[in-house]
């Protein structure tokens, strides 16, 4: 048996280990913030974070988080208002909004590592994480500002 | 046009199983909500049309009946109803439509398709209407409460104002006395505002849907669940149009979570592709990493079929010969072969765009629960009423049968319109009795796709002694998208010529020749985010560019003087009796030269073109004329030492007619260029024996964050803001590629003529 907390509540996985964290907080779970996109760790649209850290879910087996602490977008803020979340909607940033999450995410994490990026840590930061739409220009902004928050 | 009409039927709502409240409209639909739309007022409301409904607590909720892919339609049209009904947007609730042409087409011209730039111009005056429609609604029964002339009454920001005394009633509060008002229709309908009452209409707004888009809350396709629900992803055929000789499942099944392994039957070979599914093998479980870890245990055998042939390594060639070959001429001006003969200098160059696929974020997804009547599909779907139509085909039903509820799209780019992973959902849900959401990986969305056409072109130009064009003669080859439906067609359609080849706009230039030749599509061929518009961009503005260096002209100044400053370019003058001109009216919507040259005069004085740039800098321009809009694109790049490249800066000039969200317009600016950044720097599909050689984000490449133009500034033409909307979504992709390769020729000297540029500068 795996244990783990996600967002906060305690979680027993009792499936095959090697599964993915991304599929078992979609599927067993309900929590639909996380995305699938390549499944092979290349766009960051199922970005979360476990002990802290950004991971990509996709290719992280549920074993992999035995024991720790697991935050979704869903958990990022119990009231949606991470700086992080706050800059993006101040930026206006998001197009189709698919991989807002994963985006969010990693720049939480980010910030979390290295509270004040300079913009080329920005970019090298984000640049795992895709946006088809192109929002890239104000995901870099909202990063901006909410590093001056953090 | 939908007849603006407010039907007061009490009864309604009592058949529709809702008490204590009252309805005005017919038709009333309640269907689910999606994105902020949380439920509507618990009492009493009014529906004057099926777009708008007020609720007894002053709530607004109001219709979007197009599909939402990141384009923020679902904050631009509803503004549009918004200001014409005097709402206060903050007491505004969205609901999205589910597919029904007969009551959320209104305009009545696309079925609810949401694609080609459409839903503004098409929507604009219509939700106006409607919009006036409930305001007057309000002022009657506010008239009717005080028993005063409604003359004296007027509506503004969420409330009913009395004239004479000042007094108002907030919009909420007149509900109750709106019950049996007629609207008016023809010349006593409901007047519009004047454009200097406006207030959402040309003002910034931020999208609907922010909130839930960065909390995780928003819902996409993938997202549904309903009880009983099975996963499912499908091993498709490697071949356009192969079939499955034989499987074995045995491995598959003995993965935990795997429950069935199905095969979905191919087409008959006389069937056409359309948006029908081709066949493979289901597999289908309870979660989505069983049925994808069961699938990779399949073993098939598959037969490849005709198209096995279809190898990128020759058909490019035959592009390449086809549109050298030309043979249908389909707009011919003057006498391009005498004023060849007769010029001074003749100067000819080949362009070549591989096939492209559109990745969106979210790979296509469906879910069918057919065990139930009518069919219920919930999808990500830019086309709900195609949904419909391809999965009743499938399921031997009839439309009516099938209702599709849309969810939002996580990017869509043309692929999401196609509704054949709909279909696959259906015919699994049929066979097993069950609710089954099909999922594609993002394997199978490059690989099973409907590729942007790959293309050729041969441009020629005659110049006189003075370095001026006296004609212009431009073939292009690629596979035709109607081959879909006719598979047998080796020519373009009209609706590809009139993607900005029919329409070139060098309408100064006197002898001028547009031609086609002629090659068989062996693979899917679809519409991608402005489709053919891309090559024919890419190909004339960038052989302009190299003309006005034989010249030893300015480009823009030589653009200029090709395109001129005609009001309309007039192609009955060309031998062109008609063409596709996006689906409406040239009367409407006519090609106007001055428009495309103001644009370009505009980019050039905004991004500082003609100043001097350091060495290893260049800046390009380019401009185009698609979906009735028009763009003008300079790119200032960096070419590195080893071939890499940086952009500082790009500048957008935009005159899209009338715009409703400028906000709107800059992000879809923004967009544009890093969507052409991808397509110039690294979109290119190829295949090898009939099979898609690319995979995955790995051989795919999308442009990221470190490659990015971050610093996109767009310039929103008011010149012409008079004339009707037009396009926003797609016009800026197709200039960027020709602005960014005639940039890198200004850095560099070097000409690309074959995209993607990948490593072309590297190995220079």
């Amino acid at each position: 048996m795996i244990s783990m907390r996600i967002n906060g509540v305690s979680r027993q996985f009792h499936g095959d280990p090697d599964m993915p964290l991304l599929w078992y907080v979609r599927d067993e779970l309900g929590l639909t913030g996380t995305k699938f996109g390549c499944g092979a760790a290349l766009c960051g649209a199922c970005t979360l974070h476990v002990n802290g850290s950004a991971v990509r879910a996709c290719v992280t087996p549920v074993s992999e988080a035995d024991g720790g602490e697991v935050t979704t977008i869903e958990g990022l803020d119990s009231e949606g208002n991470h700086p992080v979340q706050r800059a993006w909607r101040e930026h206006n940033v998001p197009q189709c909004g698919y991989c807002q999450s994963g985006q969010i995410m990693s720049a939480a994490a980010l910030l979390n590592e290295n509270p004040d990026p300079s913009d080329d840590e920005i970019v090298d930061g984000m640049a795992g994480n895709i946006c088809r739409c192109g929002t890239y220009q104000r995901i870099f902004a909202a990063v901006r500002t909410a590093a001056q928050e953090v | 046009m939908l007849g603006v009409q407010n039907i007061s039927r009490r009864t309604f709502l009592k058949s529709a199983g809702v008490t204590g409240a009252l309805v005005l409209g017919a038709n009333v639909s309640t269907g689910s909500m999606i994105g902020t739309a949380r439920g509507q007022g618990n009492g009493t409301s009014i529906k004057p049309n099926l777009f708008v409904e007020i609720s007894d607590d002053g709530t607004v909720t109001l219709t979007c009946s197009r599909s939402e892919m990141g384009q923020g339609v679902r904050t631009g049209i509803p503004m549009i109803l918004a200001d014409e009904l005097e709402a206060d947007w903050q007491r505004v609730k969205i609901w999205q439509a589910p597919g029904d042409e007969t009551k959320f087409d209104p305009a009545g011209k696309d079925q609810q398709n949401t694609d080609g730039s459409r839903s503004t111009r098409h929507h604009f005056e219509i939700m106006r209407q409607l919009g006036a429609a409930g305001r007057y609604v309000l002022e009657q029964a506010a008239a009717k409460k005080w028993g005063v002339d409604p003359a004296e009454v007027y509506a503004k920001d969420h409330r009913i104002y009395h004239s004479g005394t000042g007094d108002w009633f907030d919009f909420g509060e007149v509900v109750d006395a709106a019950a049996d008002i007629v609207v008016p229709t023809g010349d006593a309908a409901p007047k519009l505002k004047d454009k200097s009452q406006w207030k959402y209409i040309g003002r910034d707004m931020p999208v609907v849907d922010n909130y839930d888009m960065s909390t995780g809350g928003a819902t996409y396709g993938a997202d549904i669940s309903v009880p009983g629900m099975k996963i499912a992803v499908v091993a498709r055929p490697p071949v356009y149009r192969g079939k499955v000789k034989s499987y074995d499942a045995s491995e598959a099944l003995k993965v935990q979570g795997v429950e069935q392994v199905i095969e979905i039957p191919p087409l008959a070979d006389d069937m056409p592709a359309e948006f029908r599914a081709l066949g493979g093998i289901a597999v289908i479980g309870t979660n989505t990493w069983s049925v994808m870890e069961g699938r990779d245990r399949l073993v098939i055998e598959w037969d490849d079929g005709p198209n096995v042939t279809h190898d990128s390594s020759t058909y490019n060639g035959e592009l390449v010969v086809a549109a050298r070959t030309g043979g249908h001429v389909i707009r011919d001006r003057g006498n391009v072969d005498e004023a060849m003969g007769a010029a001074a200098r003749v100067m000819e160059a080949e362009y070549f765009v591989p096939y492209f696929i559109h990745t969106p974020m979210e790979p296509p997804v469906a879910m069918v629960d057919a065990t139930r009547m009518p069919v219920k599909v919930v999808t990500s779907t830019q086309a709900p009423n195609w949904v419909r139509q391809y999965v009743a085909e499938a399921l031997g039903l009839e439309q009516t049968d099938v209702e599709c509820e849309v969810t939002l799209l996580g990017g869509g780019f043309g692929r999401k319109s196609k509704p054949d992973f709909a279909c696959e959902a259906a015919i699994l849900s049929a066979r097993i009795g069950a609710p089954v959401r099909v999922q594609w990986t993002r394997e199978d969305e490059i690989r099973h796709g409907f590729y942007h056409a790959a293309s050729a072109h041969r441009l020629k130009a005659g110049l006189d002694g003075a370095g001026k064009v006296t004609a212009w003669h431009h073939s292009g080859a690629w596979p035709t998208l109607i081959a879909l439906w006719a598979p047998t067609m080796r020519t373009g359609h009209p609706l590809e010529y009139g993607l900005g080849l029919i329409d070139t706009p060098y309408n100064e230039v006197p002898n001028l020749r547009i031609e086609n030749g002629e090659i068989d599509a062996m693979i899917r061929v679809g519409w991608y985010r402005s489709v053919n518009n891309i090559q024919h961009a890419f190909a004339m503005n960038c052989f302009a560019n190299e003309l006005a260096e034989a010249a030893g002209r300015d480009p823009v100044e030589f653009l200029l003087e090709l395109i001129g400053d005609a009001d309309v370019m007039d192609l009955t003058m060309d031998g062109v009796p008609e063409h596709w001109n996006y689906g409406d009216s040239i009367e409407d919507w006519p090609i106007m030269p001055k428009r495309l040259s103001n644009v370009l005069r505009v980019v050039a004085e905004k991004s500082g073109y003609g100043k001097s740039m350091p060495p290893g800098h260049g800046l390009g321009i380019a401009c185009h004329r698609s979906f009735h809009s028009y763009v003008g694109c300079a790119v200032h790049v960096v070419v590195r030492d080893d071939g890499s490249l940086h952009i500082p800066q790009v500048d957008m000039a935009i005159d899209c007619g009338r715009y409703v969200n400028p906000e709107g317009v800059k992000k879809q600016m923004e967009g544009a260029a890093i969507y052409g950044h991808s397509v110039a720097m690294h979109g290119q599909i190829t295949t090898t024996q009939g099979a898609v050689d690319q995979s995955n984000f790995h051989d795919y490449t999308i442009t990221r964050m470190d490659d990015a133009p971050l610093d996109v500034r767009t310039h929103i033409v008011e010149d012409f803001t008079h004339l009707k909307p037009c396009g926003v979504g797609e016009p800026g992709v197709p200039p960027y590629t020709p602005a960014l390769v005639n940039a890198i020729y200004n850095a560099t000297g070097k000409r690309i003529r074959r995209l993607p540029i990948g490593d072309q500068l590297e190995s220079a």
